[in-house]
């Protein structure tokens, strides 16, 4: 499976290891190079300096025969926007994109784009782990 | 009209004390405290703290009762997620976006935002008027029907010169207004008018046949 990746904090970098680790083909983005640092050293995939709210950065990250895009920069509106463009200009099949705000995370999944709200879930096992 | 203004930097300021001044109901949400008390210190209470982007801070301010919302922030990204969640949550009739990256206006418009303004564009586009030797102007854009109106300068050498305006060979879409002589007021082209050195012709057309009228009026 191709798949792009925006955002090289701890979870897109995790991500992709994992995700490389597996044998699929990985591109991450990040505006920031001093953010691949994160990268595990054994790491195959590409790492590309470029904005993913931009088209060029997106194409230029082989987005056009990505089989899926993962949006998990800290901006909850860059993610959304990004994953956007993804799903609507270049039709990738699978895009999912974090939102930390769980308000904007119930409008945009009911948008059509599959988006996950750390902060719900994550409070969500804090509780179960207090109950337990 | 109730207008809700996202953004409180130099366009939403000015914009919002236009708007007040033709008589709306207006109010702003800007995220950073200090610029927010300003406003308010200067306009009176027209001026929240929040996140136009979030859903609560949008329901604070009483988004479902709006006509319009404007954002005007510095960040593209910020503007689409306002308008959508003010289209799409709380059913806003009207939604305007403030767009930097000008290749994101085709984007915005796909997306549902209803109106789009790309300050980089106005800003060049003004520019480019003040540059005399350009040979083609964009004088104004009408949007919905996909067409512009544009301005070419005939220069002293063009091979069209003295040539009448029916053998001229215009693009699909384009239709010649006004001419407007160097010596002459300005006239609306018949058919047998001839173009003279130094003529400005004003002329409706469409992006795409642009560079062709151009061609056909100027010469190759």
């Amino acid at each position: 499976m191709k798949v792009v990746i925006m955002g090289c904090g701890r979870v897109g970098a995790r991500l992709s290891g994992l995700l490389d680790n597996e044998g699929h083909i990985v591109t991450i983005l990040d505006t920031d190079s001093y953010s691949f640092r994160r990268l595990p050293s054994n790491f195959n995939g590409t790492a590309l300096l470029g904005n993913g709210i931009d088209e060029e950065a997106l194409k230029r990250a082989g987005i056009e025969e990505a089989d899926a895009f993962v949006a998990v920069t800290q901006g909850d509106n860059r993610n959304v926007m990004a994953a956007q463009i993804a799903k609507h200009i270049f039709n990738v099949p699978k895009v999912i994109c974090r939102i930390y705000d769980p308000l904007r995370h119930e409008l945009y999944n009911t948008l059509g784009i599959e988006t996950f709200s750390p902060t719900t879930i994550f409070a969500q096992i804090l509780k179960e782990k207090l109950e337990s | 009209m109730y207008i809700i203004v996202v953004g409180a930097g130099r366009v939403g300021y000015y914009l919002t004390k236009a708007l007040l001044e033709e008589g709306h109901e207006v109010l702003m949400v800007e995220k950073n405290a200090t610029i927010c008390e300003n406003i308010v210190d200067e306009l009176g209470s027209v001026c929240i703290r929040g996140d136009g982007c979030e859903a609560a801070t949008l329901t604070e301010v009483g988004t479902g009762r709006a006509d319009m919302l404007i954002a005007v922030t510095g960040d593209d990204e910020d503007n689409l997620v306002a308008c959508q969640v003010a289209k799409h949550k709380f059913h806003v009739p009207r939604t305007i976006a403030r767009v930097r990256n000008p290749r994101n206006e085709i984007l915005f418009k796909k997306l549902g935002i209803d109106v789009t303004v790309s300050s980089t564009n106005i800003i060049l586009e003004n520019i480019e008027e003040e540059v005399p030797t350009h040979p083609l102007t964009h004088l104004l854009t009408i949007r919905d029907k996909g067409l512009e109106i544009v301005e070419v300068k005939i220069p002293d050498d063009s091979t069209t010169i003295g040539k009448p305006v029916k053998e001229l060979p215009l693009p699909p879409n384009s239709t010649l207004i006004l001419i407007i002589g160097k010596k002459h007021k300005p006239i609306a082209p018949k058919p047998s008018t001839t173009l003279r050195a130094g003529d400005q012709v004003i002329a409706v057309t469409t992006p795409e046949s642009e560079e062709a009228l151009r061609t056909a009026l100027r010469g190759s």
